[in-house]
């Protein structure tokens, strides 16, 4: 089994890659409760990333960056708002065009302004979010003699950027926002039902933007932190999907900030453990003993549907329930170790897979918001 | 409704969009300090007066004609097939697996193998998305993005884990057997006698196959009983379920006859190209079909042209990245401008042509 000290590690190292996620997933809460789907999370995510970056290597402050990062992103955010607000264009359009709009803007703006096949150059000491370190936090060269106390403390709770306990400090202030304040009501009514909102006289439009708008802030935060504390520079399409795991992780947290923060938490384990082990071993009878059981849940819940539950879900369960016989035949065949190895991409879809199961609602449904996706139309 | 002409509706409206989004590509062209007109004037040098370039063109353009056909037909039951990339993966696998591990005796069978192959895989990939959609209600935007990053999962497994050949250090597949690979423009320019025709372009037969595909998808939707259930249901759900269609099965049809030409195209990249599986081989083609298919208005003789267009700026690009400073990535913007004009900030293009035509009418009476 694994020390304790590493698993602080992993630990450690989600709570670096949850951020990211964490932000990016709240700025799709504010923007989905207001009834404005947002595929365009990961272009906005990238084009901060990218401006911060390069406003953080020309200036030398980390700050300057992060605000030109913030504008950056509540500039693709007030597009998105233009295309699906006010002229009631279709929202996931936007969105796409808006991730391809920053994908290539990126790579162009900053081979013309570095040079350097759509990079920027390093950032120095004063153009990155350093470590805070605690007060009494042991230093890393020593951690391995301290406590267990003081291991926990200084590896997993000191050490982190700021923007790491601004973005954990954000999953109340949005909960205090949405759930108890007169403006979180109305955010959260006119995802629901648009037309109530206006007929109290109040502006669906107003309320979408201003979502939208804190969408943008909460993603140039998250940009910037990729760029200049995850890692110390641009690089081509670094957002590397995760605005679209975001969107997973809202789905999974079923549009609710606490939840949200359990499964941004969730998936950066995932790639904290993928990066940090690189198979998995898992004892084999256990395992294929639990795909077999999900396929027999399967199989048992078609057992009255109709033909086409039975075709696909049975299809399904008749697949998992091959992979549970291959992974048997497998050890039988190599006889010594009952465990059997776990390829690093099946952590790494996991997040997915668990997203289209919370999805298709069978272990726990997701509703989203009554009004996601329309344009608002006022009756004439 | 009828405001303006249907001419207006099918032609100026796609041209004036392409026209803003070539306007504001050529602002970001003079701001990297070079010349829009030079970097045009390369573009086509490269692609439209030499063969190889159409053999590169021809090549790209028909990757965008299965990914544009099939968010064209999925767009027509108003579905939104975002996952064309995914689908295109698999797709690839069942090429490969037809490839490797059927003897075929000659291409011409092969091509049939491998088009049923691939056609079959990317169905099944879009498939299971559908269901959720028709029978559990999850959103099909959605499942398809997630489906999209779990088929690169797969197809990474099947690369590193299963595919590989013993030794080899890349992630890919080994070489399909010569009797599988299919004849390129240069071969066929060949038996003509031109050998100097489309040298090493990676232009090939299914090309013609693209061609086709066009034509089974327009008679698809526009004559078969089928496809005007499609259009029912995408038209409005409520009157078609009225008139006795059911969601469920058009959902379902819909969705894997859009996955299977997603499919299709891996038969031109990994059987007529990299004649291997290769990771990547989709190059995002699966989501330049959503501009395909919304610059041609999801008619299969709009998504030829789009595709035709889309395949000249690829060509074009690689062109403009190999003699300029501009990199190829402004095709990227190029594309989402397109995206933007034609699909999200439509009404911006129509609405002034709309009151043009309003006071037209006026005018006259």
């Amino acid at each position: 089994m694994i020390d304790f000290l590493t698993l602080l590690q992993v630990l450690d190292s989600s709570l670096r890659l949850a951020t990211p996620l964490l932000l990016v997933c709240l700025a799709g809460l504010f923007s989905e409760r207001a009834g404005i789907f947002d595929i365009g999370l990961e272009g906005k995510l990238l084009a901060a990333a990218f401006v911060s970056a390069a406003f953080a290597a020309i200036t030398g402050s980390v700050w300057l960056g992060l605000l030109a990062g913030i504008s950056a992103s509540i500039m693709l955010s007030l597009l998105h708002g233009l295309a699906s607000i006010t002229l009631r264009g279709d929202q996931i359009i936007s969105g796409v065009a808006i991730n391809f709009l920053a994908a290539g803007l990126t790579v162009v703006i900053a081979q013309d302004l570095f040079g350097q096949g759509g990079r920027t150059p390093p950032l120095k000491s004063g153009g990155r979010f350093e470590p805070i370190n605690f007060p009494g936090a042991t230093s890393s060269k020593e951690m391995n003699d301290a406590g267990p106390l003081m291991q926990l403390y200084s590896e997993l709770f000191s050490g982190h950027s700021l923007l790491v306990y601004a973005a954990l400090l954000t999953v109340p202030l949005s909960w205090f926002i949405l759930y108890k304040t007169r403006y979180g009501l109305r955010l959260r009514a006119v995802g629901e039902n648009p037309a109530a909102v206006d007929t109290a006289g109040i502006s669906v439009v107003g309320l979408r933007y201003s979502a939208v708008v804190i969408g943008g802030v909460l993603c140039g935060i998250a940009g910037a932190y990729i760029a200049t504390s995850l890692q110390a520079n641009f690089t081509k399409d670094m957002s590397a999907g995760r605005g679209f795991i975001a969107l997973a992780a809202l789905i999974f947290a079923k549009w609710r900030p606490w939840y949200a923060l359990s499964a941004c938490l969730l998936f950066g384990f995932f790639f904290a453990v993928d990066t940090r082990f690189q198979n998995i071993l898992l004892p084999a009878w256990s395992l294929s003993g639990f795909l077999i059981l999900i396929a027999l849940g399967l199989i048992s819940y078609v057992w009255r549907k109709d033909y086409l539950d039975k075709v696909v879900l049975g299809g399904l369960a008749l697949g998992i329930s091959t992979i549970a016989i291959m992974i048997v035949f497998s050890v039988w065949n190599t006889g010594a170790s009952s465990q059997v190895k776990i390829p690093v991409v099946f952590i790494q879809s996991l997040p997915y897979v668990l997203t289209v199961v919370v999805l298709a609602g069978f272990v726990g449904k997701a509703i989203p918001p009554r009004a996601g996706g329309q344009p608002y139309v006022k009756e004439r | 409704m009828d405001i303006m002409p249907r001419w207006v509706d099918i032609i100026i409206v796609p041209l004036l969009s392409l026209f803003l989004a070539a306007f504001l590509s050529a602002l970001l062209i003079i701001a990297i300090g070079e010349s829009p007109i030079a970097a045009l004037n390369l573009m086509i040098e490269g692609t439209l007066l030499r063969s190889a370039g159409w053999g590169y063109m021809l090549y790209y353009t028909t990757n965008f004609i299965f990914t544009g056909l099939a968010v064209s037909v999925a767009f027509h039951a108003a579905l939104f097939n975002i996952g064309g990339e995914g689908q295109a993966m698999i797709g690839g696998l069942g090429v490969a697996l037809v490839c490797l591990f059927i003897p075929w005796p000659h291409w011409t069978l092969a091509i049939v193998g491998a088009s049923i192959g691939a056609a079959l895989f990317g169905m099944i990939w879009a498939g299971l998305p559908a269901y959720l959609q028709a029978k559990r209600g999850s959103h099909i935007v959605i499942t398809t993005i997630m489906f999209n990053f779990i088929a690169a999962g797969v197809l990474n497994f099947f690369l590193v884990d299963v595919l590989k050949p013993k030794g080899s250090m890349d992630p890919a597949s080994a070489n399909f057997p010569s009797t599988t690979h299919l004849p390129t423009f240069q071969d066929l320019a060949s038996l003509f006698g031109f050998e100097k025709a489309f040298r090493s372009a990676p232009a090939n037969v299914s090309f013609f196959i693209a061609l086709l595909a066009c034509v089974a998808v327009w008679y698809l939707i526009w004559r078969s009983p089928l496809g005007y259930e499609i259009r029912a249901l995408g038209k409005s759900g409520p009157a078609a379920r009225y008139a006795g269609v059911r969601p469920v099965k058009i959902i379902m049809i819909a969705m894997m006859i859009s996955g299977a030409l997603c499919g299709m195209m891996a038969i031109n990249t990994t059987q007529g190209e990299s004649e291997r599986l290769i990771l990547n081989f989709t190059e995002g083609a699966g989501f330049i079909g959503i501009a395909v298919a919304l610059m041609g208005r999801s008619h299969p003789l709009g998504v030829l042209l789009a595709a035709l267009l889309f395949g000249f700026l690829y060509q074009g690009g690689a062109e403009l990245a190999l003699w300029t400073k501009i990199p190829r990535e402004l095709i990227v913007v190029i594309q989402a401008l397109v995206i933007l004009f034609t699909g999200a900030l439509s009404l911006m293009v129509r609405a002034p042509l709309e009151s043009f035509f309003m006071s037209l009418q006026k005018a006259k009476g």
